[in-house]
C-alpha cells in the first residue's frame, strides 16, 4: 500500500508526466528519422537552444514572485549589440572581459527594470512592456542601426561556441555554460535562503511579508538575476551567430515564456522547479529541432508550437483537477 | 504592502486613487495639448483640419484593438493574441477575394474569423478558468499567426486594390473627415457609453475590482469573459480590414507588436491591467497622444528607433507618476 501510493505519487507528478512527453516524443521522433537520436544532433540541438534554456532560468525566477519580463529580448539585443561593439571598436579584445561587459550591461538593465517595479510600484507587465521599447531602441541607436558583421567580431569570441574547450572535449562550451547555469540554479531555488524567500513571495506575498521577508528586495533581485542572464545569453547569443544586429532576439520572450509554461511553472506565481523548466525548454527544443528532421515544413512550426502550447497548459488544469478530486476522495474516507 | 490578492476597500484609499484620477485625465490632456503644440511647431502645416485628420490616419487603424483591449485590462486581463488574429483574418480575407468570392462577403469572412479566434480564446479561457489570460493568448498568438504562415508561407496576397471601395475604406473620405475616423468615433462612442453607462460596463468594473465578489452578486463572470474576449476578435478582424485597405496585399507577418501597441494605448490612457479601474475617455486620449506623437516624431524625421524610447519612456513614467504621488500621500497620513 505504501509503496503504491509512492509510485503514484511518482507518476502524477509533473516533473514525471514531463519527463514521459520528451521521451514519447524522442521515440516518436526517432522512428520517423534515425538521425535524431545521435550524438551529433543532440549536441547541435542543444547548441542552439542553450540560450533559451539558460534564459528559462532567470524566467522562471520571475514567474514565481508572480511577475513578468517581456523585455528580456530586448534586453539580450542591447547587451550582445553593447560588448560585440565595445570588441568591433577593440576597447575590449578579450572575450573574457566581452562576457563580463555583456553581463553588466545585462544586470543594469535589469537592475532598472526592478526599481521601477519594486519602488515605482509599475506592474511588471507594464513596467517591461515600457523597457523592451526603451531596450530595443538603445540597441538600434548605440549600433547606429548598423550590424557588427562576423569579421568585426573576434575570433576567440566565434569560436567560444564552436569549440568545447572548458570540458576538454567532452561537449560543447554553450551546453557546459547551460549546464553549469542549471546547477547553480537547481541549488540555489532548493537549498538557500534566497532561493527559499523567492518561493515564498510568489505563493503568498502578504504572508513573506509578514514573516519579515523585504518583498520589494527580492523582487529587485529577480529582476536584475533576470537581466545579468540576459547578458550572458547576449554574448553566447553573439558568440554563437558571429554577428550582432539591432533586432536579434526579438519575441524570444514568448518562448522563454512558453518554455517555462510547459515545464510546469505557474504564471501566478509559487509553482515551478528547475528540472520541471529543464524538460519544458527541452521540449522546446526537441520540437523546434526534431520537426524539420522529420520533414515538417518550416510554416507549420509555429501552428504546431502554439497547439502543445495550449495542450500542455490545458492538460496541466485537467490533471490539477483530477489530483484534487481525489485529494477530496481521500479525506472523505 | 504588498498586494497581490488583497484589495483594501476603504474610504480612504478610495478618495485617494480618485485624486489621483482627477490628476491623471489633467495629465493626460495636458500632454495632448503638449504633443499638438511641439507638433505645430515643427510643421507649419499640421495644425489645419486636413493635416490633422491626415495624421490621424497613420493610426487609427490600430486603435480599433485598443477599444476592446480597455474592456480587458478593466477585466484585469490580458489579450496578446490580437496582433495574431489580425494576420489571419487579413490573410483569409485576401485569399478568399483571390479565389473569387466577392469583396462584401470577404469582408464578412474576415470579420467571422476574427470573431472565431476570439471566441476560441474566451472558450478556453472560460472553459479552463484556472489558466492565466496571458499563457492561453500567448499560445493562441502562436497559433494563428501559424495557421497564417501555413496558408500563406512567406507569399504576400495582393490584389486587393482592384476593388476602389474597399481601398476608399482607408483612403477615402467625407469631406476632410476620413471614413474610418467617423467609423472610429462611433465605436469610441459606443464602447465608452457601454462600459460608462449600462449594467454590462458596470459588471465589468464589479469583476474585474473583485471577481470572488462578482461572482457571488450573481454576476455571470465566464459569460461576459466570453463576450469580451469575441469582441476582441471581431475588432482585430475591423483592424484587419482598414490595414489591407491600406495595404491593398497581406502577408503572414502584418501586424506584428500590435497587440503592445494596444496595450500601451490602454494603459496610458489609465487603465491598470491590474483590472477594475480607469475610464473609457481616457483611453480615447491616449490613443491620439500616442499617435501624435509618432506622427510628430516622423515629422521631424525622428528615427523609428529614437520613438520606440520615447513611447516606452512615456509609458514608463506616466504609470510610475501618480504611484509615487500615492505613496507619498499615505506617508502624509500616516
Amino acid at each position: 500500500m505504501e509503496k503504491k501510493l509512492s509510485l503514484k505519487k511518482l507518476t502524477s507528478s509533473r516533473e514525471m508526466s514531463l519527463l514521459l512527453v520528451v521521451v514519447v516524443l524522442c521515440i516518436f521522433i526517432q522512428f520517423r528519422n534515425s538521425s535524431f537520436l545521435t550524438a551529433n544532433t543532440i549536441n547541435d540541438m542543444l547548441k542552439n537552444y542553450s540560450v533559451t534554456m539558460i534564459l528559462a532560468l532567470g524566467m522562471m525566477c520571475v514567474l514565481l514572485i508572480g511577475g513578468i519580463d517581456i523585455s528580456i529580448g530586448s534586453t539580450i539585443a542591447l547587451s550582445g549589440m553593447g560588448s560585440a561593439l565595445m570588441m568591433r571598436d577593440a576597447i575590449i579584445t578579450n572575450s573574457l572581459v566581452g562576457f563580463a561587459v555583456s553581463i553588466l550591461i545585462g544586470l543594469g538593465c535589469g537592475l532598472v527594470i526592478g526599481l521601477v517595479i519594486s519602488k515605482g510600484k509599475v506592474l511588471p507587465i507594464i513596467a517591461t512592456l515600457g523597457f523592451m521599447n526603451i531596450y530595443r531602441g538603445l540597441t538600434y541607436l548605440i549600433a547606429n542601426s548598423q550590424w557588427v558583421a562576423a569579421y568585426q567580431v573576434p575570433e576567440s569570441f566565434k569560436a567560444f561556441s564552436q569549440s568545447n574547450y572548458l570540458t576538454f572535449g567532452l561537449m560543447n562550451n554553450m551546453i557546459t555554460v547551460m549546464l553549469i547555469c542549471y546547477i547553480i540554479f537547481f541549488i540555489m531555488m532548493k537549498w538557500t535562503r534566497t532561493g527559499r524567500k523567492i518561493y515564498a513571495v510568489g505563493s503568498n506575498p502578504e504572508a513573506a511579508e509578514i514573516s519579515g521577508i523585504k518583498i520589494n528586495n527580492i523582487k529587485l533581485l529577480v529582476y536584475s538575476m533576470m537581466g545579468a542572464i540576459c547578458g550572458l545569453a547576449g554574448a553566447l547569443w553573439v558568440s554563437i551567430y558571429a554577428s550582432a544586429q539591432g533586432d536579434m532576439a526579438s519575441g524570444k520572450e514568448m518562448d522563454v515564456i512558453a518554455a517555462c509554461v510547459i515545464g510546469g511553472v505557474s504564471l501566478n506565481g509559487g509553482r515551478g522547479s528547475v528540472i520541471g523548466v529543464f524538460l519544458g525548454s527541452l521540449t522546446i527544443a526537441i520540437i523546434g529541432k526534431a520537426l524539420p528532421l522529420i520533414g515538417v515544413s518550416q510554416f507549420w512550426q509555429n501552428a504546431i508550437k502554439g497547439v502543445i502550447i495550449l495542450i500542455a497548459v490545458i492538460l496541466n488544469v485537467v490533471t490539477q483537477r483530477i489530483m484534487d478530486k481525489n485529494n477530496l476522495k481521500g479525506r472523505e474516507m | 504592502m504588498a498586494t497581490k490578492s488583497g484589495r483594501t476597500i476603504s474610504a480612504e484609499k478610495k478618495t485617494s486613487w480618485k485624486q489621483s484620477l482627477l490628476k491623471w485625465e489633467t495629465l493626460l490632456i495636458l500632454l495632448f495639448i503638449a504633443v499638438n503644440i511641439m507638433n505645430s511647431i515643427v510643421s507649419p502645416n499640421y495644425l489645419s483640419v486636413s493635416g490633422l485628420f491626415t495624421a490621424t490616419s497613420s493610426f487609427l487603424e490600430k486603435a480599433f484593438i485598443a477599444l476592446p483591449m480597455a474592456y480587458i485590462l478593466v477585466l484585469g486581463e490580458i489579450d496578446i493574441s490580437v496582433g495574431s488574429i489580425v494576420a489571419l483574418s487579413a490573410v483569409l480575407m485576401s485569399l478568399a477575394y483571390n479565389a473569387g468570392v466577392p469583396m462584401v462577403l470577404s469582408i464578412l469572412i474576415c470579420l467571422a474569423v476574427g470573431t472565431a479566434c476570439g471566441l476560441l480564446n474566451g472558450f478556453i479561457l472560460t472553459r479552463f478558468t484556472e489558466l492565466a489570460p496571458m499563457i492561453v493568448t500567448l499560445g493562441t498568438q502562436i497559433l494563428f499567426r501559424g495557421i497564417a504562415e501555413i496558408l500563406l508561407g512567406d507569399q504576400a496576397s495582393g490584389g486587393l486594390t482592384n476593388v476602389q471601395w474597399f481601398s476608399n475604406l482607408y483612403w477615402g473620405s467625407l469631406g476632410p473627415v476620413p471614413y474610418m475616423f467617423i467609423v472610429f468615433a462611433i465605436c469610441a462612442l459606443v464602447f465608452g457609453l457601454v462600459l460608462h453607462k449600462t449594467t454590462f460596463g458596470r459588471r465589468l468594473y464589479a469583476i474585474g475590482s473583485n471577481r470572488l465578489s462578482a461572482v457571488y452578486a450573481g454576476i455571470h463572470v465566464q459569460k461576459l469573459r466570453l463576450i469580451v474576449y469575441t469582441i476582441t476578435g471581431t475588432f482585430s478582424a475591423v483592424t484587419a480590414i482598414f490595414l489591407a485597405a491600406r495595404m491593398g496585399s497581406t502577408r503572414s507577418n502584418i501586424a506584428e507588436g500590435y497587440e503592445l501597441e494596444a496595450i500601451s494605448m490602454v494603459v496610458l490612457g489609465g487603465i491598470s491591467t491590474a483590472g477594475g479601474k480607469g475610464n473609457f475617455p481616457g483611453t480615447v486620449i491616449a490613443i491620439f497622444i500616442i499617435g501624435f506623437l509618432r506622427y510628430g516624431l516622423g515629422l521631424i524625421n525622428v528615427p523609428s528607433q529614437v520613438m520606440l524610447v520615447v513611447i516606452g519612456t512615456l509609458l514608463v513614467v506616466a504609470v510610475m507618476i501618480p504611484n509615487l504621488n500615492v505613496g507619498k500621500l499615505f506617508k502624509k497620513k500616516a
